[in-house]
Formats: structure tokens, C-alpha cells, sequence
């Protein structure tokens, strides 16, 4: 008996060991957003500018003392970060739903055996080499081809959020595409559909929710991406005339400034606002995600 | 009138001939597009893959690999080293969150906050995780850019990888696993830790070599927390030396880091040909790291099959 009891109080330990380990995720979690929070305030709090300066104004020059008096307007990274990761997903997209579509409908053994793990292996590539190899052929032959000054440019660093992107939403939408009945497509077939009729009426419509759920993924990961874009992009503080002249986003912003910012002063908590912004966006990503999956009637 | 209505049956025989003809044919050329989709990203990604390969190792001189500043050994040895530490800080709590999902939690309030929690985790811009880690475990701790700051960034990003992984590997055993070692008597903490661990420890395996992967390639989150610059001195003995190799307190530049060092503050003249290098080096760790998961998993897959033989 005696050992009995040892065993259930080992039980009960590890029981609360393991919740704990759980619980921590949540306060990881929060604590994140605090901080983030804490500091990201202050530009509106400490230093008085008004949320509609930030979001709209694209004045730029907040003062890197604890005095303030600069300004805040953060429009310009704002647009850069939008325009930028838009551009990346309209690249993307007909090509990775037609990679998911190819390996699912049309070739699924060589699409399980060759394409699924070599997606696979680009998902895992550091940011960093996209960027690197970005900085090395995509910008010398933009400059090349379009004949301009530079090459950095919003569509340098698009075509590196769109390679960044190509795996993720493809192998999220094939996984969607896998997972629609085969049973619709055998009634469809059954009707005389052809192979095409059943992917476009019946199997994407189908899917549709997870095709988005990629898209929102993809779109998660272009707009944190940092260092791969701030190398193409040329961190010029303008909007972008077109796709060719170069500008700025949230993340170069804070990758290139905060080392030489100093610490509590406008500049630095103007770049802190930028990291919650872009901690409310992958917020609202997530929420997104969860609303779709309920929507479509699958419980989390 | 059967004249008529034939003819009125002939030309809807011919509209249907020809819709059918016309499906067909778009069935056929949308066939065509996504060969073509299809080769073209293969081909891309494949050439993609050899160029960064071929071109880090076109230049390569030994040298490069010298463990001092002219080379990247030292940068080598800290992506490894800081790999190792945040698997040690990631990989225990990882697996206790992932086991309390699976197991543990009930359906309600808590576990959704919980579950939201991992995916804000996961899907957080390393950025944001790196400023976060810069602010607590530099600043409010008062020390400088150090490795196991590094590391503590970096298991931010890969704990939520390695629970999930662990919650779906618990989630996939069959119920007789768990109903088995009940019936025998075990707790519930005996049924995981002699039962349902050991079963699942392939799959775990693959969700940390992932997780690993992925810190390998990691930058973002370092630039404020580990630090741009690294002097290891090789003979030091005095392990709370800030050159001893092993020291985790002391700056550590990663493979990842001096790529985008060699872009922004370009110093030695063959800088370029040095994160060429890097990039190679982290293209093949990859590959080695994904090859090796895959190759986990589909061993795992063989002892299944086998089992329900």
C-alpha cells in the first residue's frame, strides 16, 4: 500500500509539473504582449503623439532623446510593409495553388514522392540566404533589365517574399485540397465532369477554407519577415512612385534602427510601436485563422 | 413535322458535341499549365538550391574555415553552440506543454487560450521575438549581448514547434495504447512516461530536428540579443572568461548573422565570398536536417505498418 501512495503522489506531481508547462505558453505568451504593449504605448502615452499621426502621417523624424518633440508618422514603413507583402501574394498565389493543384489532382505520386518534401525543405530556409541571394542576383539584374539607378526596389524585395511564401501556402493548400472527400470527386467524374471541371467546381470551392488559411499564413509570415527584405528593399524613407523605385517597412525599420537608437528615448519607442503593430497584425492573422475553421464548422 | 424535330435534335447533339469538345480541350490545356507550373517551380527551387551551393564553394579557400576573424569557424561553432543551448531550454518545456495538451487538457476556455497562445508563438515575427528578448534578458538584466540570451530568443521560436509536434505525435497513437497500460493498472503519468513517450519519441525526434533547423537559420531574433561580433580565444582556460569558447555570457555572431553583417558593415575585402560561404553552409544544413526528419518519420511509418501486421 505504502508504494501505492508514492506512485499517486508521483502521479499528482507530474500532474502539476506538466499543467504548469502548459500555463507557461500563456504566460509567455502574455508576457510578450505586455512588454511589447508596456513599451509600444509610450509613443502615444509618453510622448504624446496621437494614434492617427502614427497610422497616417508620414513625417518621419522622431527625436532620439527623452525629450520628444520629433514626429511619428509611420506611414511610409506602413505602406512599404502593405504594398510589399500584397505584391508578394499576388506573385505567389497562381503558382502555389497550381503546385498544390499539380501534386494533389493531377500528378499525386510524384507529387508526394519528388515535389511534397522538396517544398518541405524550402520552408525550413533561413530568411536570411533568400535575402543574401536577393542582395546578389535579383537586385544587379533588376537594375540591369529595368535600367535603374540602384535595383533595390518594392519589386526586388516582393519577388523574395514570394519565394519566401511559395512553400507555405503551397503545402498548406495541398494539404487542404487532400483532405476534400473522394467521394466528390467520384460523383462529379461520375456526371462526365472532366478532370479540369472537377479541380475548378468542385475541389477548389471545396477547399477553399484552407486555401485561405495558407494565404493568411503566408501573409503572416511576408509581413515579419525582417532581414531578407531590408536587404532588397533599399530602407529609402519615401513612398514608392512604382514598383521599380525603392522605399522602406516595418520590419527594415526596426532591424537597421533599434541597435542605434537610444534606449527609452522617442525614436526608440516609435520603433517599439512598430514591433506591436506588427504584433497586433499576426494577432489578427491568428483570429482570422480560427474564424474560417469555425466557420467551416471544424472544431478547434 | 419529325423533319423539324430532327433538326432541332441534331443541332442540340451538336451544341452538346461541341461543349464536350470544348471541355475537353480546356481539361487538356489547363492540364498543360500546371506541367508547366509545376517544372517551372521545381526547376527554380532546384536551381536556386545549386547556385548558393556551387557559388559558397567557388571561392572557398581554407582559410574562410579558420576558427579566428579572417574565417567563419568561430561563427560556426557559436550557431551550434546556441542551437545546443536553446534545445535545452526549448525542448523540456516543449515537450511538457505539448504532453499537457494532449493529454491533460480539457476542452474549454483554457486550453483555447492556451491553443491560441502556441499559434501567436509560432506565428510571431522573429523580430518582434528578438526586440522582446533584447528588452528582458539584456536591458532589464543589465548584461551584455550574450549567447544564452540568444539562446532564450531562439527557444521562443522553436517551443512552439516542438509542442505541436509532441501534442499530434501523443494524439496519433491508437486508444489501445493508453487503454492497455490502464487496464494493467499504471496512473496516468506511468501511461505516458512508460507507454505513450516511448511511442511517439520518432516523431518527437523529427519536430525537434525541424525546430533545430530552423534555429540554425535564425537572425532576426539574434541581432539584439546575441550580438554581431565574437572573440573566442581557443587556449583560455577560465571557463567565466567572456573569449572562453564554452562561456554562454559572452557575445556569439552566428553563421545566419554574419550574412547580414557582411551586407551592412562589409569590413574584411572578401566579405562577399565569406557570406556566400555561410549561405552554403546553412542551404546544406538544412538539407541535412530535412533529409534527416524525413528519413525519422518514414522509419517510423515502416515500424506502424509493421505493427499492424
Amino acid at each position: 500500500m505504502q508504494d501505492n501512495s508514492r506512485v499517486i503522489r508521483q502521479d499528482i506531481s507530474w500532474k502539476i509539473i506538466i499543467s504548469l508547462g502548459g500555463f507557461f505558453m500563456i504566460a509567455l505568451t502574455f508576457a510578450l504582449g505586455f512588454f511589447l504593449f508596456y513599451r509600444g504605448i509610450g509613443t502615444f502615452t509618453t510622448y504624446d503623439h496621437s494614434v492617427f499621426e502614427f497610422l497616417f502621417s508620414s513625417t518621419w523624424a522622431p527625436a532620439d532623446s527623452h525629450d520628444g518633440g520629433g514626429k511619428v508618422g509611420a506611414a511610409i514603413f506602413i505602406f512599404g510593409s502593405i504594398s510589399t507583402c500584397l505584391l508578394a501574394l499576388l506573385i505567389s498565389l497562381p503558382f502555389s495553388i497550381g503546385v498544390a493543384i499539380f501534386m494533389t489532382e493531377i500528378s499525386p505520386g510524384f507529387g508526394r514522392k519528388i515535389i511534397q518534401p522538396i517544398v518541405e525543405i524550402f520552408v525550413g530556409i533561413p530568411s536570411v540566404v533568400y535575402g543574401w541571394l536577393g542582395l546578389t542576383v535579383l537586385v544587379p539584374v533588376i537594375k540591369d533589365v529595368f535600367d535603374t539607378q540602384y535595383g533595390f526596389s518594392v519589386l526586388a524585395a516582393s519577388l523574395v517574399l514570394a519565394i519566401m511564401i511559395f512553400p507555405t501556402i503551397t503545402s498548406v493548400s495541398a494539404d487542404a485540397i487532400r483532405s476534400v472527400p473522394k467521394n466528390f470527386r467520384q460523383a462529379a467524374f461520375g456526371l462526365g465532369s472532366t478532370r479540369w471541371q472537377v479541380i475548378y467546381k468542385i475541389v477548389l470551392p471545396a477547399a477553399k477554407n484552407g486555401i485561405l488559411t495558407g494565404v493568411i499564413l503566408g501573409l503572416a509570415r511576408a509581413f515579419g519577415e525582417a532581414l531578407a527584405v531590408a536587404m532588397v528593399i533599399g530602407k529609402t524613407k519615401v513612398f514608392p512612385v512604382s514598383i521599380l523605385s525603392p522605399t522602406t517597412n516595418l520590419t527594415s525599420a526596426i532591424a537597421a534602427d533599434m541597435g542605434g537608437a537610444m534606449d527609452g528615448g522617442e525614436y526608440n519607442i516609435a520603433l517599439w510601436t512598430m514591433a506591436l503593430l506588427l504584433f497586433f497584425i499576426s494577432l489578427g492573422c491568428i483570429f482570422l485563422i480560427h474564424y474560417i475553421s469555425e466557420s467551416d464548422g471544424e472544431n478547434i | 413535322m419529325p423533319n423539324k424535330d430532327n433538326q432541332v435534335l441534331q443541332d442540340t447533339t451538336k451544341a452538346i458535341n461541341a461543349t464536350i469538345l470544348r471541355a475537353k480541350l480546356l481539361d487538356t490545356i489547363m492540364t498543360g499549365v500546371f506541367y508547366v507550373v509545376a517544372l517551372f517551380f521545381l526547376v527554380l527551387l532546384i536551381v536556386f538550391a545549386t547556385y548558393i551551393i556551387v557559388k559558397g564553394f567557388m571561392d572557398f579557400d581554407i582559410s574562410m574555415m579558420a576558427f579566428d576573424h579572417r574565417g567563419i569557424g568561430n561563427q560556426l561553432f557559436n550557431t551550434v553552440y546556441l542551437v545546443i543551448l536553446a534545445l535545452l531550454i526549448s525542448v523540456p518545456l516543449g515537450l511538457l506543454s505539448g504532453i499537457y495538451m494532449a493529454e491533460y487538457a480539457k476542452p474549454g476556455r483554457v486550453t483555447k487560450i492556451i491553443r491560441i497562445s502556441i499559434e501567436t508563438l509560432s506565428s510571431l515575427p522573429s523580430i518582434v521575438v528578438g526586440l522582446f528578448g533584447y528588452l528582458v534578458f539584456i536591458v532589464m538584466t543589465g548584461s551584455q549581448w550574450n549567447l544564452f540570451a540568444g539562446a532564450l530568443a531562439v527557444s521562443i521560436l522553436s517551443l512552439p514547434i516542438i509542442s505541436t509536434t509532441t501534442e499530434d505525435a501523443l494524439k496519433s497513437l491508437p486508444d489501445g495504447y493508453k487503454k492497455g497500460s490502464y487496464g494493467m493498472g499504471a496512473t496516468k503519468w506511468q501511461t505516458i512516461r512508460m507507454v505513450l513517450l516511448p511511442a511517439c519519441i520518432p516523431q518527437i525526434m523529427t519536430g525537434i530536428i525541424l525546430a533545430a533547423g530552423r534555429a540554425f537559420g535564425e537572425a532576426a531574433a539574434l541581432m539584439f540579443t546575441a550580438g554581431m561580433s565574437t572573440d573566442i580565444n581557443w587556449n583560455s582556460t577560465n571557463l567565466f572568461s567572456s573569449t572562453h569558447p564554452l562561456n554562454p555570457f559572452r557575445p556569439g555572431e552566428t553563421l545566419a548573422l554574419q550574412i547580414w553583417a557582411s551586407r551592412t558593415e562589409a569590413i574584411a575585402e572578401n566579405s562577399t565570398q565569406i557570406a556566400n560561404l555561410c549561405a552554403a553552409i546553412l542551404m546544406i544544413m538544412v538539407f541535412t536536417f530535412s533529409i534527416s526528419a524525413r528519413y525519422i518519420s518514414q522509419h517510423i511509418n515502416k515500424k506502424m505498418i509493421g505493427d499492424n501486421k
